[in-house]
């Protein structure tokens, strides 16, 4: 029986000529992830374990930028403990504030993931790096300890979903508008335990930043992992970040599906998601009369360059609307500087907006932007569930950056085309 | 269901020992988020029993008020999705709850639940058949759910043997270090 790209990977980690869905296997790790949140617990796990030391401190990844710059005095313990643990075990990638980016942005910039992975992280957005045609999934702190010990984890082999993305998305449709659609379509339990494989002619109008905000909200429809296959732009990515070898693997022409979807990207309008659940989405034409207190722009699923830059541009020359905060957050510290450096930066705070060094911060109601009771938000991030941004009265409206900036401008929900863009 | 297909219902057999758990029910509905089991305001704090302290908070502020040990939550489907946060079913164990009853679990708290050793079951007829305020008995031995207030009965399968010895072991950590 054929084998899907994540099966194929899947069975290349752990000495298979082939696997197959519901098999159980324990498979060799490349990368295993954690932050300021999960890491500490994984620690402590791991203190239980009876092991030396960490399987390979080239292999692990502790990125504090969850409640960084440490936002209280338990924040700044957690990061200490991360910290110590980090040197003690000689971990040569370990980030914090200073070169942190959030960890999404940051180990692809860095390099870290490249096609034919499997990374685990503790974090459910660890996802993302199936735009590079990785298997990458999220998991807990506990099997972050087991992986960070023994360089394993067990896994349920998925079954899989097929996108078949065709056509050209208009102006202001971008990846997030996409996987939106996608999620409204399928439901946040539409992918449950399942791989999304995205394929099709369309794939080659997606920059790599919009890969990554797709493959970044597959848990979001309750997918293992989502991933695209690798192509010219995916190799020159690659080569650009890192001194890695890399391998392709291709779905077999036989490979099964459990659904098959086809989507003409050319149909797609911006996409809002609205409270409390990403599959609740709406396309821009019917969103209605949404005023807003706050934007979010930044995140890992939407705080790279390419999301500056359409940001900036929507909000160029104007100022955001009264009453209403607007927040930029670069996600890394290479994308902060390309966007100080391009001039983003300058148009944001011209137009009144404030501008933050990376961090996860208000995504998960951390801090850099908490709401109050009944106030709302427009965000480029990932969830919109109750209390996710503050009080668990307040609302989030997940959009594209497109979406964001213009909402910035009118006070309400928008889009560019509000503007006359 | 996940493991067996045409089988309805997933229980662990916990540590190999007679045990059963015994409580009042705390009911919910589909896509409960971790995000709502601990809100990340608490994250900083990863201590159990400051977890415990907040559990559910953003969706019953009664919960942890009237919370015994032993006591039982049955919900529909996609429990636990969103957020790797082992810090829930962290929270749920420390809580005092004995045992989870979903239609469908979220994967990341599915594998969380079992390595933390947080007694889950994937039921949907007990999740549907089984109300807030019941009280119900699981025999993790049979894979019985018994709703004592109605008198139905609900009937459990085994999970598969790989995932059993991590669970016999009350957890990956302590399977790890047996291996």
């Amino acid at each position: 029986m054929g084998m899907t790209m994540t099966q194929k990977i899947l069975a290349a980690h752990c000495g298979l000529e082939s696997v197959e869905a519901g098999q159980l296997i324990e498979a060799n790790l490349d990368l295993v992830l954690g932050n300021d949140v999960t890491a500490p617990v994984a620690i402590g796990e791991m203190k239980k374990m009876k092991v030396d030391g960490v399987f390979d401190k080239d292999k692990i990844a502790i990125v504090l930028d969850h409640f960084t710059p440490n936002k209280d005095i338990k924040s700044a313990e957690l990061c200490k403990c991360a910290k110590e643990f980090s040197k003690e075990n000689n971990i040569t990638n370990f980030f914090e504030t200073g070169e942190v980016g959030i960890e999404h942005a940051l180990l692809p910039e860095k390099g870290l993931v490249v096609a034919g992975d499997v990374v685990i992280g503790a974090d459910s957005h660890t996802c993302t790096y199936g735009a590079l045609g990785a298997f990458s999934t999220g998991v807990g702190s506990t099997d972050m300890a087991a992986g960070m010990a023994t360089g394993q984890a067990w896994f349920k082999v998925p079954s899989a979903l097929k996108f078949v993305l065709t056509g050209k998305p208009a102006k202001w449709v971008s990846g997030k508008d996409i996987i939106l659609h996608i999620i409204g379509m399928i439901g946040v339990d539409g992918a449950l335990y399942k791989s999304m494989e995205f394929v099709g002619d369309g794939i080659q109008y997606l920059s790599m930043d919009d890969r990554f905000a797709m493959t970044n909200m597959a848990i979001e429809a309750g997918g293992k992992n989502g991933i695209f296959p690798v192509d010219d732009l995916t190799i020159a990515y690659m080569k650009e970040h890192s001194s890695r070898d890399y391998k392709i693997y291709e779905a077999d022409e036989d490979a099964v599906y459990d659904e098959t979807y086809t989507i003409d990207l050319s149909t797609l309008k911006p996409t809002v998601a609205f409270p409390h659940l990403p599959e609740n989405t709406k396309t821009i034409d019917n969103v209605g009369d949404v005023k807003i207190d706050q934007v979010v722009i930044g995140s890992c699923t939407n705080g790279r360059i390419e999301d500056l830059r359409i940001a900036a541009k929507i909000m160029e020359g104007k100022h955001v609307a009264e009453g209403v905060r607007v927040i930029v957050i670069p996600a890394t510290q290479k994308i902060y500087l390309q966007a100080i450096e391009e001039g983003l930066v300058t148009t944001f705070i011209k137009a009144g907006a404030a501008v933050s060094t990376p961090t996860c911060g208000p995504c998960l109601g951390g801090h850099m932007g908490i709401l109050a009771k009944g106030e709302r938000a427009v965000a480029t991030t990932n969830r919109n569930f109750v209390g996710r941004m503050g009080h668990p009265e307040s609302e989030v409206y997940l959009a594209s950056p497109a979406v964001a900036a213009a909402s910035a401008i009118t006070g309400k929900i928008s889009g560019p085309e509000e503007l006359g863009l | 269901m996940r493991f067996f297909s045409g089988q309805n219902c997933i229980y662990i057999e916990r540590f190999g020992k007679k045990m059963k758990a015994f409580g009042k029910v705390f009911k919910y509905g589909d896509n409960v988020d971790t995000d709502v089991i601990i809100p990340a305001r608490y994250l900083n704090a990863p201590d159990p029993s400051e977890l415990a302290k907040h559990c559910m908070e953003d969706i019953d502020t009664e919960f942890v008020k009237n919370v015994k040990k032993g006591d039982i939550i049955v919900a529909e489907k996609n429990f636990g999705c969103g957020s790797s946060r082992e810090h829930a079913p962290i929270s749920i164990k420390a809580a005092g709850v004995s045992c989870v009853i979903a239609e469908t679990f979220a994967r990341i708290f599915y594998r969380n639940a079992i390595n933390i050793g947080l007694p889950i079951i994937e039921c949907p007829e007990a999740a549907k058949g089984i109300e807030a305020g019941d009280e119900v008995e699981v025999d993790f031995d049979s894979g019985m759910i018994y709703n004592k207030t109605k008198g139905t009965e609900f009937k459990g399968q085994a999970f598969p043997e790989f995932m059993q010895k991590i669970i016999k072991s009350e957890g990956l950590i302590n399977y790890i270090n047996a291996k």
